[in-house]
């Protein structure tokens, strides 16, 4: 990585078209080490599709998007690198036992197999680690996908709905492991739940209709009185009632 | 190369971890026994080799390989877990070429367990063992070329049925090509027709192999076919990324 760049993340005029539909228009932001950017919009936004273009699965319309100073796009390879990446749903290898597909995940990144146990230690999932992965819960498997996403100690996190499906015990343990890498990381979560953004975030970026409406610190957001439930409807919701 | 190698690693293992080993093997070896037997006259031929067996071959691969590759794309876009293969750092070729590799040596595999046919010829007379292992080397060229244009197909559509019969139809072609049928119908009409047909047949180059000859021309086929389509592969998988 180039030392001069501080912004781990940098997107510009990121926009995506399917057909004559445009999931995302013209997103532009960055982040730096040691920001946990909240991804917030209702369902069908464009959080994913921007997550996906970020991650160097989907190729933008027009724009681009940087990982560490490399171009997702030309650089791929290099900027994934340094990516943890969990896509939407956490899809993994159902017949897979747990420890075998971190196993197969390290492999691919050359990573020391030692990462394995460390990682399926912080997501706590050492207990099911001989089990197939379509034997567990939902909660589970999404800790499988967020472990592989981690084992590699990646300078950037894109996580689409981390916490989906986690019991609350779970949901709590997760969020205290990112707040405890994020001095060290940029961390982008994207999620339905704003008490999250609250807990966890240091700044939250409010999409709807594949646009940036607000993009700020969930403190600034809230500075008129109104909490983040009200700010989030108002926004997404009418452009008049916002105003 | 570290990455193909984990990925044809896991795909391997994953043909054992479900039942597609088992009956694919299985279906495989009664039918080649079966076939060799009764409409290949192996024991009333008087002859001590395996030019029955091998005549079967390369039209039961063709029906057999298509339903391997049917799903090594198809089911990567339904489960989703494309998209957290392609978000790897690897290349597209990386993980085109770790299938590949894996079903090839599946294949390799089926075919070794035909062993029991190559004892029972050495027992009832005196083959020619050398012209035995270079069909068996030609029926794994076969496989071979076989997988690679169905995994291209594979990649084509996230439906495996259609993946299946384009599969079939695909390899049908080229195995009929060089077949008196359709070589002498084109040379009537233009006698260079005929000679490209021929050219482009797998029955004709795998013939060779069968008896008895390696010859450079025919390796050189086989790897230029396999090659054209593992590229082709790799293409489409890019071109229809995210869609």
């Amino acid at each position: 990585m180039p030392p001069n760049v501080t912004a781990l993340i940098e997107i510009e005029g990121l926009s995506r078209r399917f057909g004559a539909f445009t999931a995302v228009d013209g997103v532009s932001f960055s982040v730096e080490r040691g920001e946990v950017v909240g991804f917030l919009g209702p369902n069908g936004a464009g959080k994913s599709t921007t997550m996906r273009m970020l991650a160097g699965f989907l190729p933008p319309s027009a724009g681009t998007a940087r990982i560490a100073g490399h171009d997702v796009q030309n650089d791929g390879v290099a900027a994934r690198r340094h990516l943890g990446f969990l896509p939407e749903g956490a899809p993994t290898y159902p017949e897979m036992t747990v420890e075998g597909f971190l196993r197969f995940c390290a492999r691919v990144r050359g990573c020391d197999p030692a990462t394995v146990p460390a990682a399926m230690a912080v997501t706590q999932l050492e207990e099911v680690r001989l089990q197939p992965i379509e034997t567990l819960s939902k909660g589970f498997r999404r800790r499988v996908g967020l472990a592989s996403a981690l084992l590699h100690d990646p300078d950037v996190l894109v996580l689409d709905e981390p916490t989906d499906g986690l019991d609350p015990n779970q949901k709590h343990e997760v969020r205290n492991l990112i707040r405890a890498m994020a001095p060290r990381k940029a961390i982008i979560i994207s999620t339905h739940i704003l008490e999250e953004v609250s807990a966890v975030c240091t700044r939250a970026i409010i999409i709807a209709h594949g646009q940036v409406l607000a993009d700020s610190t969930p403190g600034a957001l809230t500075a008129d009185g109104r909490d983040l439930d009200t700010v989030f409807r108002a926004l997404t919701l009418g452009e008049g009632e916002a105003a | 190369m570290r990455a193909v190698w984990a990925i044809a690693r896991r795909e391997f293992a994953g043909y054992f971890a479900t039942p597609v080993a088992a009956v694919f093997i299985v279906i495989f070896l009664v039918l080649a026994g079966a076939l060799t037997f009764t409409l290949g006259g192996f024991s009333g031929r008087n002859q001590a080799d395996l030019l029955p067996f091998f005549g079967f071959v390369p039209w039961l691969l063709l029906f057999l390989v298509p339903a391997l590759t049917m799903r090594l794309w198809a089911e990567e876009r339904r489960l989703g877990t494309i998209e957290m293969l392609l978000t790897l750092p690897i290349a597209p070729w990386h993980a085109v070429l770790g299938k590949w590799l894996a079903a090839w040596a599946f294949c390799a595999v089926a075919l070794a367990l035909t062993f029991p046919l190559v004892i029972t010829v050495n027992w009832l007379g005196e083959p020619d063992n050398g012209a035995i292992l270079a069909g068996y080397l030609g029926c794994v060229l076969v496989a071979g070329a076989y997988l690679a244009l169905g995994a291209a197909v594979s990649a084509m559509t996230r439906n495996q049925v259609i993946a299946f019969v384009l599969g079939v139809a695909g390899c049908f072609v080229f195995a009929a090509a060089g077949s008196p049928i359709v070589a002498d119908f084109l040379s009537a009409r233009l006698p260079v027709l005929g000679e490209v047909a021929r050219g482009f047949s797998v029955a004709e180059h795998f013939g060779s192999f069968v008896r008895g000859v390696i010859a450079l021309p025919d390796l050189a086929f086989f790897a230029a076919f396999t090659g054209f389509w593992l590229f082709a592969n790799a293409v489409v998988l890019e071109w229809r990324r995210g869609s």
